[in-house]
């Protein structure tokens, strides 16, 4: 999985960890969500987050963003504190990074366009024109017509909202961009064209990803390294490859199961076609 | 870019200087935040006609779309005004951004036809007013022979929900309604306590209260209230049924979500108001009671006593007896609205509004014709 170098990341910033996840544990009243979990994303990678439903992947990654504390251990998020995030509303961490939801959660009252400017218009000074040229370059850059910048999301399908949802998550040239399971729902061939348009703007604009997802294609075709939680741990880490060599058996069952393997021969059958 | 130097702070705002008039040197952060001083100095720039232009570029140091937005709208403006510009000096990696904002340029200048002219969107206000009618009466009449279907057949009756909206609606509206009806029962004595004092008839007070509680205000404050209170949930229930596909999912079991959802409503309104009415009458007129003892010196008896000959029986069961239409028109009204939610949240929203003054509005003219109509048969 040899990606070209993103522009702009130069070589010595390449290691830098961007999020370092040290010894996490989350607890709802009885229940244990996390328990000592810890991982490290460095610069310019699109790690994964994946394991079943309800293993804990929407609530790490919300504890990442600063929208949930975690009960114990500490999340640094590009060398801060997430817990900082949670007390302070934009603080400038908040621009360094931006997020997809699983829905889009676009803002049902305004246009696609207005959707996307939100960030533009909050956290800087520039022009009207400015931010509508801007605005028009991430509409396009995500691969949307120009007519559906004047739609309401109401009026877009569930493919196009995703798309739109990308385009107001990196419209500040974010260092870092999560998606929450941005291929569920989709059909297979609208989920393939979306994990391309991720790496290609991955490669364009410089970013590291963080994505959660049980979607296996997508973990073959654009992840770089993934993390497999269950039981409230991290059961595996590594490449795809090494991962599907693993001999834990929650794992096996995971990638080995009747869709890990169709998705494994896809994939390696793409491979083939390339070389 | 930017990201290069995740601690630099020293960088320079951005900036354009003129060099030898020729030359226009750019510097600094062309990034988001900081680019907005240069984008306003660019955007009111003068170019000098006919000349061929150089942006001397190298003194970026940091550079983000934004920036290469910014940049590129420049250099198309320049050419637009007959200049031959180039740009030099652009870091090999900005200059790729570059290259991504020209191959969208296209795209990004593209124009987006505005949604409908004037008289367009006229007609389609006039249409969808007509549409909005005839689904109203589209709804009415499906409830209507639901209604019928239902006294058939007595037995497919949803009496759980029916008594849960009883609960809900009528008895949880009970505190409210009742301090209400008391308060303006208290007012309304007050008010005419004044007057009658001047003229020395006091004990009219009880003419005073009695009839405008019973026979108007405490139907129209106990209808207004549930419009409030019930309609708006009514539509807000329904509306959220609707976005999260709850009521296509009746429907694929063959349930009929009239007779599901919006007759055991109506019909929970049908028995509760008119108690509600009932209820705030008592309290209302126990108000105006209190304050004839307190400011005019009407005993509680003789109160009591002149309001058996002062206040006929049909001014109380005309309160009564509108009190159920009221009740079939704030649950059809929250009802309807609530089936009209098509979009996201924000119509939820939208449509609880229209339902609260919608039914507002129509018991307050059905309020009105009625008067006149009693009026006209001197009741």
């Amino acid at each position: 999985m040899d990606h070209p170098p993103p522009i702009g990341a130069s070589s010595d910033q390449a290691e830098w960890p961007v999020i370092e996840v040290s010894h996490v544990s989350t607890r709802f009243g009885t229940a244990v969500v996390h328990q000592d979990v810890s991982l490290t994303v460095v610069r310019g990678e699109v790690f994964a987050i994946a394991g079943g439903n309800g293993c804990g992947k929407s609530t790490l990654l919300r504890e990442i963003i600063g929208l949930l504390t975690p009960t114990t251990g500490t999340i640094r998020l590009l060398g801060t504190d997430s817990r900082q995030l949670t007390h302070s509303n934009g603080s400038p961490l908040h621009r360094r990074f931006g997020v997809m939801f699983q829905h889009g959660a676009l803002f049902s009252s305004m246009t696609l366009a207005e959707n996307v400017a939100v960030p533009l218009r909050e956290h800087t000074p520039l022009s009207a024109e400015a931010i509508r040229d801007i605005v028009a370059l991430k509409i396009a850059l995500v691969g949307l017509p120009p007519d559906s910048a004047i739609k309401f999301p109401s009026e877009l399908s569930g493919g196009m909202r995703r798309r739109a949802a990308l385009a107001r998550a990196i419209v500040m040239d974010p260092e870092l961009l999560f998606l929450d399971e941005p291929t569920a729902g989709l059909d297979p061939i609208i989920a393939a064209g979306f994990d391309d348009l991720v790496l290609n703007l991955k490669r364009l604009l410089g970013l590291t990803v963080v994505m959660v997802t049980h979607d296996l294609d997508s973990l073959w075709r654009i992840a770089d390294r993934v993390a497999v939680l269950g039981e409230g741990q991290v059961l595996g880490l590594g490449t795809m490859e090494a991962l599907a060599r693993s001999d834990d058996p929650v794992i096996r069952s995971y990638f080995h199961g009747p869709r890990g393997r169709a998705a494994h021969l896809n994939h390696s059958g793409r491979g083939l076609h390339r070389d | 870019m930017k990201r290069g130097q995740p601690m630099a702070n020293q960088q320079q705002p951005a900036g354009v200087t003129w060099l030898e008039g020729r030359t226009l040197r750019c510097w600094g952060a062309w990034t988001m935040p900081d680019v907005a001083p240069v984008e306003r100095a660019l955007r009111g720039m003068v170019w000098p006609a006919r000349s061929v232009l150089v942006f001397e570029a190298s003194g970026i140091e940091a550079f983000d779309t934004g920036g290469a937005v910014v940049l590129y709208r420049a250099l198309m403006e320049a050419r637009r005004q007959g200049c031959e510009v180039s740009i030099e000096g652009l870091r090999s990696d900005y200059a790729q951004l570059m290259s991504l904002v020209s191959s969208n340029w296209a795209a990004m200048v593209a124009e987006v036809a505005p949604r409908s002219n004037g008289s367009e969107r006229l007609k389609t206000a006039i249409g969808n007013h007509l549409v909005r009618m005839i689904r109203g009466l589209e709804f009415l009449g499906e409830s209507a022979t639901a209604l019928v279907r239902l006294v058939a057949a007595p037995r497919r009756m949803r009496w759980r929900s029916c008594l849960n909206s009883l609960r809900l609606d009528g008895v949880n509206a009970l505190p409210i309604t009742g301090l209400l009806t008391f308060l303006i029962g208290v007012v309304i004595a007050y008010q005419g306590a004044e007057q009658l004092r001047k003229f020395g008839t006091n004990i009219f007070i009880v003419d005073l209260v009695g009839i405008s509680l019973l026979r108007e205000i405490a139907p129209l404050i106990a209808a207004i209230l549930i419009a409030g209170r019930s309609g708006s949930a009514y539509a807000a229930q329904i509306g959220t049924m609707k976005v999260t596909e709850e009521l296509d999912a009746l429907q694929t079991f063959g349930l009929s979500p009239i007779e599901l959802l919006v007759l055991p409503r109506v019909l929970a309104l049908v028995v509760a108001l008119p108690l509600l009415t009932a209820y705030a009458d008592v309290l209302g007129v126990f108000g105006g009671m209190l304050i004839a003892s307190n400011q005019l010196n009407v005993s509680f008896s003789a109160f009591l006593s002149r309001f058996e000959e002062a206040v006929a029986l049909r001014h109380m069961l005309i309160g009564l007896g509108k009190a159920p239409f009221f009740a079939v028109i704030i649950a059809l009204v929250g009802c309807y609205q609530g089936f009209q939610i098509r979009g996201g949240v924000d119509d939820v929203g939208r449509h609880t509004t229209i339902s609260v003054v919608q039914s507002i509005f129509l018991v307050i003219i059905f309020d009105a014709i009625c008067s006149i109509l009693l009026n006209w048969w001197s009741l």
